[in-house]
């Protein structure tokens, strides 16, 4: 119980920020409760159950917020389907498929350490971050060039945009603020996870999670997953447009 | 919740090596099915279909939801759902509106 | 206080260690993580936002009081009904009562020593004081001018206010309510005392459920929506910009989707204190508990698929706006149901006006006509007459003063001894209550009138025909409040002065109830094992309470 947490480890130690703020001549403190489970829960069991629902729920509050971009998208690309395929067909396809490709082992290797987490091999916990954190480092590499091209094309919306290709109406640049909207949410998110893993890596190290008690790791997991899992619906979306028209 | 610990000792990393395999392959079908052309909206409902086969894998064994608690099955598909109830509410007022293809 | 002489006194004094006194200073107060002190940390913060809409509110009434603008310009009368708007909805009504009394209860009500994540809930408050700093900030810089709605293009385009701070700072705030939902829920499903099944769960938690449900499904929705708002406005990405294609409706199609429910997240948890309320003082157990408890899931669920209401004149789709008329009447049915279980557990029991139950009752009359009205509105043949009226503006003040905030100082008075271990005195919250009652409806009604003859809401001139109803109102305006000044001024004298309350002043049923008050650190000393069913009051047993402050003095 040496760690502080932050407050982000919803569910850790029982945190010495709690200690201070309010207490404390209460028999009720660390003495009575085994290492790892916060004062108010009654057995590592609810602990864990109420991380993981936590975690879900925060989930579902991700898929809305996601969701929001997504209606948009579904709403225009009803709508102007031609302008859609036409501004697709300047992403490329390849490197969309490559990333994707990154981006799913980024995932295995998640797992991987999740599944260290749970028999405490705190060695291997470490390798699967490091390697999760080296593929997310390559997808967000491969990102920034294809930014950076579309920059150089005139393709970032705004009163910079210029579009040459085939005359199909002004809807072709809606296409690059969802594009940019959309992926950039989505990097913005990698960004976040990788920054939690860097800090992860200390605690993993130094053989905080065990056992019984690992759920941040594997609450982050689902975290890693779902932007994973968000990706896997953009790659078709954005990139696969009309590619046979 | 005793099924649930059975069904996770159960797997080891040759089984996810599997899934991750699945998911590639599903990845590049994906690509290439996009080069063949079903139609209009046949195209976007094949691309939609592998894209929500992936997910169910990556949900179902990654964030082992198979096997989790009922309540967290019950998220997993809620979010879904509730997005659905978006798209389809806001979809019946946009397709309906008079005059809103012919504008551009 | 010539009643002086009935007082009895059976608790000389507070418990030795409760939550208040464990801990000392500035410190144990801004870093803590107890549930009870976050509930008082919000207390203080949107009581400030309270008063801050309020000032709003009566520079609103002023400039109304005559025919010309003469008081402000067009252009301030815009920001002063906009920041109303934003501060009374995003600042005070939404966290009132799931952050303040919810935070204070619920883990009380199940019989847990906190929320799930008592870190988390911490958070939760930050984001809310950095949300409300950017307000703040915007405020200060002089304001935003879109109306509380931000609706595109004028909100991406063409206002000159700080739409973008303000922006920013609902979105963040929007996260300290996902947080508190997503605690809420978390804390309900695996936080139970033993033995307390979903079926022995006092109403109050089952309408905080339905409100997580809500904060957690459509907040983030906003959230996005805003973030999309604030990057058209500052990065010129136009995704509703009509000169690329982009359809501005779609942007309130979105707004919608999350303030409709988000109606709901004002108004449901009131209906929960009601259910407390009214149970406890009429003596008897809530008239079809069941019924009432899924009613606000239906509530929940069912409104989240009626927002269109709000754009039938919007050029939405007649197809569409007829779906989401029918389905508007439908949401009424759920709301209908708890008022006349709320009025079948009147019937017949040992009713006892307690300031509380002031509240319950105005809130049960207000609230049926907010609702009916919400009705008439639904109706897109009437809409079409009063949208955009003054009409609308009386229908969600009925529902969202008349009904949400009668239900909060309702709350606050029922748990005021609980949360303080005090008492306010009987005669002035009795008498408060009955001026926040005509005052309110002084000023609300003839609101109706004005919008039914064809006052526009949002101008801040108008023709000389209208002046003697907008006279009433501001009039009603002012009386209101003198009678929110008055609580204000005896919870703080209550605070040193009040009586001391013991553990159960009502003789209510609930664990809240069974435990000091105020409570311990840790509420409990035991966890309680729960082997009643809700509301378990003897029913006709006439209430002989030796308090003084139980009975009105008037
Ligand atoms: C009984 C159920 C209800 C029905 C049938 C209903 C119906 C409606 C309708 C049709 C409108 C649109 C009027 C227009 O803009 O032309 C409306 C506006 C509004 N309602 Fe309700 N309503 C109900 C309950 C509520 C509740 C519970 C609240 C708040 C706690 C509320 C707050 C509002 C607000 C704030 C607006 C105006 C929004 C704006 O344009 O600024 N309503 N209602
Ligand atoms: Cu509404």
């Amino acid at each position: 119980m040496s760690n502080t947490s932050p407050w982000i480890d919803l569910t850790g130690t029982p945190g010495q920020k709690h200690e201070e703020g309010i207490v404390v001549s209460d028999s009720h403190a660390a003495a009575t409760h085994p290492p790892g489970l916060a004062h108010h829960f009654e057995s590592y069991e609810q602990q864990k159950e109420s991380s993981f629902l936590g975690m879900w729920l925060f989930l579902v509050q991700e898929v809305m917020f996601f969701g929001g971009l997504f209606c948009c998208y579904v709403i225009y690309r009803s709508l102007y389907g031609e302008a859609f395929a036409a501004a697709s067909r300047e992403l490329n396809v390849f490197i969309g498929a490559l990333n994707t490709t990154v981006l799913l082992f980024s995932s295995f290797t998640m797992v991987v350490a999740v599944n260290a987490a749970k028999q405490g091999n705190r060695k291997w916990i470490v390798y699967g971050l490091l390697l999760t954190m080296l593929f997310g480092g390559i997808f967000l590499g491969v990102k920034y060039f294809e930014y950076s091209s579309k920059w150089e094309h005139h393709l970032v919306p705004g009163p910079h945009f210029e579009w040459h290709g085939e005359d199909v109406g002004r809807p072709v640049e809606i296409f690059f603020c969802l594009y940019f909207a959309m992926t950039g949410m989505h990097a913005l998110h990698m960004v976040v996870g990788i920054g939690i893993m860097l800090w992860m890596l200390r605690p993993a190290w130094r053989g905080k999670w065990t056992p019984e008690n690992h759920n941040f790791v594997e609450g982050f997991g689902l975290y890693w997953h779902f932007v994973d899992i968000v990706w896997i619906f953009l790659f078709p979306f954005l990139y696969l447009i009309g590619l046979a028209t | 919740m005793s099924e649930q610990h059975a069904s996770e000792h159960e797997h080891g990393l040759k089984f996810y090596w599997l899934v991750l395999f699945a998911l590639l392959v599903l990845t590049w079908v994906t690509y290439g099915a996009a080069l063949i052309d079903f139609g209009h909206p046949w195209s976007d409902l094949v691309a939609l279909a592998i894209a929500v086969t992936k997910a169910t894998l990556v949900v179902s064994f990654f964030m082992h939801v198979k096997g989790a608690t009922s309540m967290i099955k019950m998220s997993a598909v809620g979010g879904f759902f509730w997005l659905i109830i978006l798209f389809a509410f806001v979809l019946a007022d946009v397709l309906t509106r008079p005059g809103m293809r012919e504008f551009f | 206080m010539s009643t002086q002489d009935f007082a009895f006194t059976p608790y000389p004094d507070l418990p030795k260690s409760h939550y208040l006194n464990v801990a000392y200073g500035l410190k144990s107060w801004l870093f803590t993580t107890d549930h009870k002190r976050i509930g008082i940390l919000y207390l203080l913060s949107i009581t400030f936002f309270f008063a801050l809409g309020g000032l709003y509110a009566t520079a609103i009434r002023l400039e109304l009081l005559t025919p010309a603008g003469d008081m402000v310009q067009p252009d301030t009368y815009n920001r002063l009904f906009t920041m109303h708007g934003i501060l009374m909805i995003f600042f005070f009504l939404v966290p009132s009562i799931p952050a303040v009394l919810g935070n204070f209860l619920l883990p009380l009500m199940i019989g847990a020593k906190d929320v799930a994540f008592p870190r988390l809930n911490l958070a939760s408050w930050y984001m809310y004081i950095i949300g409300a700093t950017f307000t703040l900030y915007a405020l200060f810089m002089g304001g935003v001018d879109t109306g509380w709605t931000f609706y595109t293009p004028f909100s991406s385009t063409y206002s000159n206010s700080y739409v973008a701070a303000v922006a920013v700072g609902i979105f963040i705030n929007g996260f300290s309510s996902i947080f508190t939902g997503i605690n809420f829920m978390v804390t309900i499903h695996r936080m139970r005392a033993p033995g307390l099944t979903w079926f022995r769960l006092p109403l109050f938690v089952w309408s905080h459920y339905a409100t997580s449900l809500i904060m957690v499904l459509g907040t983030p929705v906003l959230a996005i929506t805003i973030v999309l708002l604030a990057m058209e406005r500052v990065f010129k990405l136009g995704f509703f910009d009509p000169a690329l294609g982009g359809d501005p409706v779609l942007f309130q199609h979105l707004f919608w989707f999350y303030s409709h429910p988000a109606v709901y997240i004002m108004i449901l948890p009131s209906m929960g204190v009601i259910s407390e309320i009214i149970a406890a003082f009429s003596r008897k157990r809530i008239f079809g508990y069941k019924f009432v408890a899924l009613a606000s899931m239906g509530i929940a669920v069912i409104g989240f698929i009626v927002w269109g209401h709000h754009l039938f004149v919007s050029s939405q789709s007649l197809y569409a706006g007829l779906i989401f008329s029918i389905l508007t009447m439908l949401v009424a049915v759920p709301s209908a149901v708890k008022v006349f279980n709320w009025t079948a557990t009147l019937y017949k029991g040992s009713i006892e006006y307690s300031t509380p139950m002031f509240y319950a009752l105005g809130f049960l009359g207000l609230f049926a006509i907010g609702g009916l009205t919400g009705v008439m509105l639904a109706t897109i043949g009437i809409d079409v007459h009063v949208h955009d009226t003054y009409f609308v503006v009386a229908h969600f003040h009925y529902i969202m003063v008349g009904g949400a905030l009668m239900g909060y100082l309702g709350g606050l008075h029922y748990w005021w001894p609980k949360i303080t271990g005090r008492m306010y005195p009987g005669f002035w919250s009795h008498l408060s209550a009955l001026i926040i009652f005509l005052g309110f409806n002084l000023t609300f009604f003839p609101q109706f009138v004005l919008g039914y003859l064809g006052m526009p809401r949002r101008y801040h001139s108008y023709p000389e025909e209208f002046q003697v109803l907008h006279i009433l109102s501001t009039a009603g305006a002012s009386i209101l409040a003198v009678g929110y000044i008055i609580p204000l001024v005896y919870f703080i004298w209550s605070l040193k002065y009040g009586e001391v309350a013991g553990d159960n002043p009502w003789d209510a049923v609930g664990l809240e109830w069974q435990t000091t008050s105020p409570p311990s650190l840790h509420n409990f000393d035991e966890i309680p094992v729960v082997d009643f069913e809700p509301y378990d009051y003897v029913e006709h047993e006439p209430v002989d309470r030796p308090y003084r402050y139980s009975r009105s003095e008037a």
